[in-house]
C-alpha cells in the first residue's frame, strides 16, 4: 500500500529525514516511536503534503502512485488521512459544513455525485456515535474553544467520516487524560479493517496499550534505527531511548 | 492645485449663488444662513489634499477632476427599482435617487405615531427649529470640507423622528441610488435622525450605482440618540467601479442608550467613510463593526472616532478587511477619552487579510486619553490567510481554492452576522459569495 524509499526531507535548509525506508501493507498498524526531535512528526507531515518541508530525495508510492507529486487535497482524496497533533481552530466554519465540503470534494475527485443533506446527516450521526461525539459540537466552529480531548476526538470523528485507506495519527495521545485516550483509541480500533492501514506516531508506549501495533519502528536522527514486533514498545517504555542512542552511536 | 480642481469647486460655488437668487424670502431663514456659512467654509478651504493629515492616504484628485450633474434628474422607474430590490426585505423603504427623495417610489409601513419620515427640507419648513436645534449640530462644517459642501447644499435627504418610548417594529431602509446611466451625477444627501428617549429603531443606508458613468455621493447623516434609546444603524455600500463616495455619520448618544453600527463596503471605486460617535452620557454603549472588501483598483477608507465625554461609557469596535488585486484600504480609528470620562471602557480591533502583493492596507489606531481611570485597548493585524488552517482543510480533501473561500467567508461573516435585519444580512452574504467566486 505504502512504500517509502530512502525519503529525505528538510525544512529551512536543515535536513530532518535522512533516508527513511518503510513498507506498509493493508490491514497493518505501524507504530513510529522515537525521542523528541527525531523526525516523527516531520514524517507524518511530509506524507500528508505539508508544504513547508522540502523533499530532497527518495520516493513514496501509495497504491502504486507517486504520493510526493500530489497536492495535499489529492492525497486526501486518494485515501491518506492525517490526525493532527495540534488540530487547527477555524472560527466561523462549522465542523459540519467543513466536513460536508470535504466529503463532497473527495466524492467529486472520485467521480461520485455529492451526498445530499439528508444522506450526509445520517452518515455523520452514525460516525459521531463511534467516538461519542456530541452533536452540539458539530454545529460549532471547527475546534474553536474545544478542549484538548474534544479536538482529538474530532480528529478521529473526521477520520471515521472520510474513511481513509491510510490513517496517520500524529501524537494523538499528547495532552489526553486516560478517559479521553480510551475513547479516542476505541474509535481508532473500530475503524481497523483488513483494507485499512494505520501509522501511529507517538512518543510514549501508553497509547499502544490501546491501539496494539503489528510493528514498532524507532526513529532517531531522521532514520529508522530499529524495527520489531509490538514488544519493542514495552522495551522502550522500560529502558527509555538511551540504549537505542548508544547503539546508534556505537554503530557509527 | 490643478485647474480641474478649481473647476468643480468654482462650479459648485456658482451653483449655490444661482440657487440663492431664486429663493425669495427663504434666504433669510436660519436653515439657509447655516448653509451660507458652510459654503463660505467650503469656498475658503476647497477640497482636501493628501497634505491634510486626515486625507493622507485618500487622494480625491481624480474624484474632483470630473464634472457631475447635481440637479437630481434621473430616469429611474418602478421597473428599475424592481431590479434592485433586496429579496425578502420588508419595512419602510425610502428611495433617494441622485439625491432626490422619491416619495412615489417609497413605501412607508410603520404607523405615524411610531415614526415620522419625510424629506429634510420639508421637515425644516414645517418645523424651522430643527435648523437650530439639530441640523449641523453634530457634523460641523468647520471640521471637514466635504461636510461643509454637503451642508451648503443640504436639501433632500431624509428626516426621521422616533418619538419617546416608541418601538419601531419595521426597519427603515434608505436606498440611495446614483443613476449614472447617461452622465456623471453628483449628490449631497443630508439625513437627520432624531430618536427619542427609550425609543427603539433599526435603520440601514444602502448605496448603489447604476450605469457606467461616474457618480459622486457626498452624504452626511446626523443621529441624535436620547437617553435610554436603542438604535441599530447599518451602512451598506455596493457601488460601481466609477463611484466616488464620501460619507459622514456623526452620532450623539446619551445616558443608558445603546448604539450598534455596522458599515459594510463591498464595492465602489473610491470610498471614504467617517463615523464619529460621541458617547455623551453615562452608562451608554456604542458598537462599531466594519467590513471592507475591495478588489481591482478600489479604494476604501474608514475613519472612526469614539469620543468618550462622560464617565462610565463603553465602546467596542471591530473592523475587518479583505484586500485583493491592486486595491487599497485605510483604517484610521481613534479612541478619545476626555478628562471627565472616568471609568471608560473602550476597545478597538482592526484585522486585515491582504491576498495580493499589489494590495495595500494602511492602519492607524489612535488613543488619546485625558482621564486616568480607564480601560482601553487597541490592536491591528494585517496578514495573509492562516496557512495552517489552509493546510488543515486541504489535508481533508478540500481544494486550495475552496479552502480559501471558506476561510474568507468565515472572516467576513464575523462582521456580517452582526447585522440584525435578516434580509440585508442574507443579501450581503450573497454578494460576498459572488465576490469570492470571482477568482
Amino acid at each position: 500500500m505504502l512504500t517509502i524509499n530512502d525519503l529525505r526531507a528538510s525544512i529551512e535548509g536543515k535536513e530532518i529525514l535522512k533516508g527513511i525506508n518503510l513498507e506498509i501493507k493493508p490491514g497493518e498498524v505501524h507504530a513510529i516511536m522515537g525521542p523528541n526531535g527525531s523526525g516523527k512528526s516531520t514524517l507524518a507531515s511530509v506524507l500528508a503534503g505539508r508544504e513547508e518541508y522540502e523533499v530532497t530525495g527518495g520516493s513514496v508510492q501509495f497504491e502504486g502512485k507517486d504520493l510526493l507529486d500530489m497536492a495535499p487535497e489529492d492525497r486526501a482524496a486518494e485515501g491518506i488521512f492525517l490526525a493532527f497533533q495540534y488540530p487547527v481552530e477555524i472560527p466561523g466554519v462549522t465542523t459540519i459544513n467543513f466536513l460536508k465540503t470535504a466529503v463532497n470534494e473527495i466524492r467529486k475527485h472520485k467521480g461520485q455525485d455529492p451526498l445530499d443533506a439528508a444522506q450526509f446527516l445520517k452518515m455523520v450521526r452514525e460516525k459521531a456515535k463511534l467516538v461519542n461525539m456530541n452533536d452540539s459540537l458539530l454545529k460549532r466552529s471547527l475546534n474553536e474553544g474545544f478542549s484538548g480531548g474534544e479536538k482529538k476526538r474530532n480528529e478521529i470523528f473526521q477520520m471515521a467520516v472520510l474513511e481513509p485507506r491510510l490513517a496517520i495519527l500524529d501524537e494523538t495521545d499528547s495532552g489526553l487524560d486516560i478517559d479521553a485516550l480510551r475513547i479516542v483509541s476505541e474509535g481508532v480500533n473500530k475503524l481497523r479493517s483488513p483494507e485499512r492501514a494505520t501509522i501511529v506516531v507517538t512518543h510514549y508506549q501508553r497509547l499502544l496499550d490501546y491501539i496494539v501495533p503489528d510493528y514498532v519502528h524507532v526513529l532517531y536522527q531522521g532514520r529508522i534505527v530499529k524495527s520489531g514486533p509490538k514488544e519493542l514498545a514495552l522495551e522502550l517504555e522500560e529502558k527509555g531511548y538511551d540504549w537505542i542512542k548508544a547503539e546508534v552511536e556505537h554503530a557509527l | 492645485m490643478s485647474t480641474e480642481t478649481i473647476d468643480l469647486k468654482t462650479r459648485l460655488v456658482t451653483d449655490f449663488y444661482a440657487r440663492e437668487e431664486v429663493m425669495n424670502g427663504e434666504a433669510q431663514s436660519d436653515f439657509h444662513q447655516t448653509k451660507r456659512r458652510a459654503l463660505g467654509i467650503f469656498e475658503e478651504r476647497g477640497f482636501p489634499t493628501p497634505r491634510h493629515e486626515e486625507w493622507k492616504y485618500s487622494n480625491v484628485r481624480d474624484m474632483i477632476s470630473h464634472q457631475y450633474q447635481f440637479n437630481g434628474e434621473h430616469a429611474v422607474t418602478e421597473e428599475v427599482i424592481d431590479a434592485l430590490k433586496i429579496a425578502n426585505l420588508s419595512g419602510n423603504i425610502i428611495y433617494i435617487i441622485n439625491g432626490r427623495y422619491e416619495a412615489s417610489l417609497s413605501t412607508l409601513v410603520s404607523p405615524p405615531d411610531q415614526l415620522t419620515i419625510q424629506p429634510l427640507y420639508e421637515a425644516i419648513r414645517e418645523n424651522p427649529e430643527l435648523a437650530t436645534t439639530y441640523f449641523g449640530q453634530l457634523a460641523k462644517s468647520e471640521s471637514d470640507a466635504f461636510t461643509a459642501l454637503n451642508t451648503a447644499f443640504a436639501h433632500d435627504g431624509v428626516f426621521i423622528q422616533v418619538p419617546a418610548g416608541k418601538v419601531v417594529e419595521q426597519p427603515i431602509i434608505l436606498r440611495f441610488i446614483s443613476d449614472a446611466r447617461t452622465e456623471n451625477v453628483g449628490s449631497n444627501p443630508r439625513n437627520l435622525f432624531v430618536v427619542g428617549r427609550n425609543a427603539q429603531v433599526k435603520m440601514a443606508e444602502s448605496y448603489r450605482t447604476i450605469g457606467s458613468e461616474r457618480s459622486l455621493t457626498n452624504t452626511v447623516t446626523e443621529i441624535f440618540v436620547a437617553e435610554g434609546a436603542n438604535v441599530e444603524y447599518y451602512k451598506v455600500q455596493n457601488e460601481a467601479e466609477k463611484a466616488y463616495h464620501v460619507g459622514t455619520t456623526h452620532v450623539n448618544i446619551r445616558d443608558n442608550s445603546h448604539f450598534y453600527s455596522a458599515t459594510v463596503t463591498l464595492n465602489g471605486g473610491f470610498i471614504r467613510n467617517n463615523l464619529t460617535i460621541e458617547l455623551d452620557g453615562q452608562h451608554c454603549e456604542a458598537f462599531m463593526y466594519g467590513l471592507y472588501f475591495p478588489d481591482e483598483k478600489q479604494h476604501i477608507d474608514n475613519h472612526t472616532l469614539a469620543d468618550h465625554r462622560q464617565p462610565n461609557s463603553y465602546s467596542s469596535e471591530l473592523y475587518k478587511g479583505v484586500l485583493r488585486d491592486r486595491s487599497t484600504g485605510v483604517f484610521n480609528g481613534k479612541i478619545f477619552v476626555r478628562q471627565d470620562a472616568q471609568k471608560t471602557n473602550a476597545y478597538q480591533s482592526c484585522k486585515n487579510v491582504v491576498l495580493s502583493p499589489d494590495a495595500t492596507m494602511n492602519t492607524k489606531p489612535q488613543l488619546e486619553i485625558y482621564a486616568d481611570d480607564v480601560k482601553c485597548s487597541h490592536g491591528t493585524t494585517t496578514g495573509q490567510l492562516d496557512e495552517e488552517a489552509l493546510f488543515y482543510m486541504r489535508s481533508r480533501g478540500i481544494s486550495k481554492t475552496e479552502a480559501m473561500t471558506l476561510l474568507m467567508y468565515a472572516f467576513c461573516e464575523d462582521v456580517i452576522s452582526q447585522i440584525k435585519i435578516d434580509a440585508i444580512r442574507e443579501h450581503l452574504e450573497g454578494v460576498i459569495t459572488e465576490k469570492l467566486a470571482k477568482k
